[in-house]
């Protein structure tokens, strides 16, 4: 049994933690969602580090790591509140690396190790919720290639992508396409996210698509929908976790410094109880990250992955809320002010603990596995 | 035992209920009902129909304006209005100040005030907190130094709500510094916000909303006969005055209207199977969980309720009670609805023009951002609880 990272995982997350501490502290984020919502540098930086080609075949340019090799980043990433498409992009990558042929793969891949490249995936539907199978945007066979017609929402990193990877429904079943975000009939409804993400609904009217954008065979694309959508889960899990551990840690340090009745607010035990409560909900959820990352990786077994992976997702959705809702609580209306950082970790942990599925779903997933 | 209203408390409700129903201007319901945000006429227009109808200040005595009913009626009133989604009267003029200036106020400070705020002529905003003074409110440090015929003042107040369309402030002020106890020495001054030295900086909270604010005074001099009661002894009005913060903080109509409109909009959710959210077991569960604390919540009042219609004391620390658990149904409310749209509860704000989402749907995530402050204002939830510890249990 080993819990730590190795040498390699370590200096790569003490690396992004340096780089985003000293580039991305709060104030310079502050500025950069303000302005574009997203930074090019920032980018360009986290390429330069390696970290856009970890989950990747060597075949493309990447280092072939898993879930875990990704945990440390992950985790500065939610300390450091990155609204760059990172996830989005990890995401629609996977669907084409195990989804995808050689060629498809070459044109992409590499691109997006190097940091040229950003994707998305355009899943989600309205009348959907987190049901992956509920697809209802058409494709059909159109001279020798696709014509793709329907709605998708919320597609996270979809104005910053260069390629879509799309799930359509054709008479065979669901399946996945290649299509680039300024391909004719292709229009993006943008906006900011409560977590201050860039997204958008993409409408596709009569997108002409060549037979090569077929990403795996026709009708079989639901398998590997899960697969990739589970490993990022798995991601997400551990971005929860980074953002817990600052919004404990300066609520920690608030019940410290901040003092009512000539004491440090700390010295009173109702809050003393409160935050232990918050660091043991973060241990939890440090334990499923953990559990959901490893399986993800090692398992052999579909079911123990997929069961792992909920698991993980129900004790983080909970986790969220108990730990954001506690810090914004033991802050007091300085909590509920947007000028501090943790009223902005609160809407991400909020909205991370529905991304991917909220804890009913998997639940319901979870007791459905058996 | 009989928990049902009587035959004249029916009667009454509902005339209130149908006076309500055809007075509530359309505009102002469609914008309670989407979650629009009210500005300072939108409030004064309810307020001022109020008032003509002779309804807007019931607690208050007959001869300045108030309707002589009994506390079931007040309730009774308050809970139809927030069930039919009536905007709220803001209580700093209504609740807080007129009962300070009827229970405190010199009869000259009664008629120059109390009518304009029956009638709605002056927004009065709350000076109380102070960033080094929260929960310990009777630490705070505003200065007013006595010259002549006025007090300067000097200092900063803090969380500050819609002192940006603000006529009036009440303010808590230190007039002596070398008291013994911290609660001596501070007086309650009423300031007119077009004072010069008075500025006022935006709070923004987490949901971009500007609802609260900064007030910051600098050298503001404010006449002498704006003192209520006597110099050093406003310690004793602050907290009569928080006394009726904390009167109708269960907030039961409104949970209530919350409450079905959560079930007709699930019921037109899908679930995650296409059928109607409202079918999912789970979440069916969760939203008669919150069904079931608003009815214990419903009888905990009416039996506090009856309890001081018989004995005509006032409720002393039971409020805290339906403070804390009205908020935690308020709050589980505004989560459900945000859970019931799922993914589709991400959108924020539009980049550009076109918004791609409807406004309602993407105000749910922020709405369950905003409602996270009703458990820390008005005496966070854990001060009530220090309350209840100290006066009902005696510990």
């Amino acid at each position: 049994m080993n819990f730590d990272y190795n040498e390699e995982q370590q200096l790569l997350a003490d690396s992004v933690r340096r780089f985003l501490g000293k580039d991305y502290e709060f104030e310079k984020r502050r500025k950069l969602v303000a302005g574009e919502g997203w930074s090019p540098q920032v980018w360009a930086q986290l390429a330069e580090m390696g970290v856009t080609g970890i989950p990747f075949s060597p075949d493309y340019g990447g280092f072939g790591g898993g879930a875990v090799d990704l945990m440390g980043v992950m985790e500065a990433f939610g300390d450091a509140l990155l609204v760059e498409p990172y996830l989005p992009t990890i995401l629609a990558g996977q669907l084409i690396a195990r989804a995808g042929n050689d060629a498809q793969k070459k044109a992409i891949l590499p691109g997006v190790v190097e940091g040229k490249k950003r994707l998305a995936f355009a899943h989600s539907e309205k009348g959907a919720r987190y049901n992956n199978a509920r697809v209802q945007v058409k494709a059909t066979r159109a001279g020798g290639g696709w014509e793709l017609t329907g709605e998708k929402c919320v597609v996270l990193g979809a104005p910053l992508a260069e390629t879509l990877v799309v799930s359509a429904r054709t008479d065979k079943g669901v399946s996945l396409f290649l299509v680039k975000r300024d391909a004719a009939g292709v229009t993006l409804k943008a906006y900011r996210t409560v977590d201050e993400t860039l997204a958008a609904d993409v409408v596709m009217k009569g997108v002409q698509l060549g037979a090569d954008a077929l990403l795996g065979a026709d009708g079989a694309a639901l398998p590997v929908i899960e697969e990739a959508t589970d490993f990022a889960t798995a991601l997400i899990c551990s971005e929860a976790v980074g953002a817990m551990k600052f919004a404990c840690d300066t609520t920690l340090e608030y019940l410290k410094t901040r003092k009512q009745f000539g004491v440090p607010i700390g010295t009173f035990q109702a809050l003393q109880h409160r935050i232990v409560d918050m660091y043991i909900s973060y241990e939890q959820a440090k334990s499923m990250a953990c559990l959901a990352a490893s399986k993800i990786d090692s398992s052999a077994d579909a079911r123990e992955r997929a069961r792992s992976v909920s698991a993980a997702k129900i004790k983080i959705a909970d986790t969220c809320r108990h730990v954001s809702q506690e810090a914004i609580q033991l802050h007091g209306g300085m909590g509920m002010s947007e000028e501090l950082k943790v009223s902005h970790t609160f809407r991400r942990l909020t909205m991370i603990g529905q991304q991917f599925g909220d804890a009913d779903h998997h639940l319901a997933r979870f007791a459905a596995l058996g | 035992m009989d928990l049902n209203y009587s035959k004249e408390e029916l009667a009454f409700r509902d005339e209130v209920r149908g006076w309500l129903a055809a007075n509530l201007p359309q505009d102002l319901r469609d914008k309670i009902a989407n979650y629009d945000e009210l500005g300072r006429e939108d409030l004064l227009r309810w307020h001022r129909i109020l008032a003509k109808k002779g309804w807007v200040a019931p607690a208050w005595p007959k001869e300045w304006g108030g309707t002589g009913w009994n506390v079931v009626q007040r309730y009774i009133f308050e809970e139809e209005c927030g069930f039919a989604g009536t905007p709220p009267l803001i209580p700093f003029g209504l609740s807080m100040c007129g009962p300070v200036l009827l229970r405190f106020g010199t009869d000259a400070q009664k008629k120059r005030f109390l009518p304009r705020i029956y009638n709605g002529d002056d927004f009065w905003c709350q000076g109380y907190s102070e960033p080094g003074s929260g929960s310990d409110l009777a630490s705070l440090k505003t200065k007013a130094s006595r010259e002549g015929d006025h007090y300067i003042v000097n200092g900063q107040k803090i969380w500050t709500t819609l002192g940006h369309v603000a006529d009036w402030i009440f303010c808590l002020v230190r007039t002596d510094s070398n008291m013994a106890k911290k609660q001596e020495g501070i007086s309650f001054l009423l300031i007119d916000m077009k004072t010069p030295g008075i500025t006022v900086r935006p709070l923004i909270l987490m949901d971009g909303g500007h609802e609260v604010n900064e007030v910051f005074f600098t050298d503001v001099r404010v006449p002498v006969e704006n003192l209520v009661y006597e110099e050093g002894k406003g310690w004793t009005v602050a907290k009569y005055l928080l006394g009726h913060e904390r009167m109708n903080t269960g907030r039961i109509g409104g949970s209530k209207r919350e409450l079905a409109k959560l079930k007709e909009f699930v019921a037109k959710q899908p679930g995650d199977d296409g059928k109607p959210l409202s079918e999912d077991v789970r979440f069916r569960d969760r939203i008669s969980r919150v069904e079931v604390e608003l009815m214990a919540l419903e009888i905990t009042n009416l039996r506090f309720l009856d309890q001081m219609r018989r004995t005509g004391q006032p409720p002393g620390a039971d409020v805290s009670m339906l403070k804390i658990r009205g908020t935690e149904i308020q709050q589980s409310l505004t989560e459900l609805m945000m859970q019931a749209v799922g993914p589709l509860a991400q959108p924020f704000a539009p980049s550009n023009g076109d918004a791609g989402f409807d406004s309602f749907t993407a105000g749910l995530a922020p709405r369950y951002c905003n409602f996270r402050k009703t458990s820390i204002y008005a005496g966070s939830n854990e001060i009530q609880r220090n309350i209840i510890s100290k006066m009902t249990l005696g510990l």
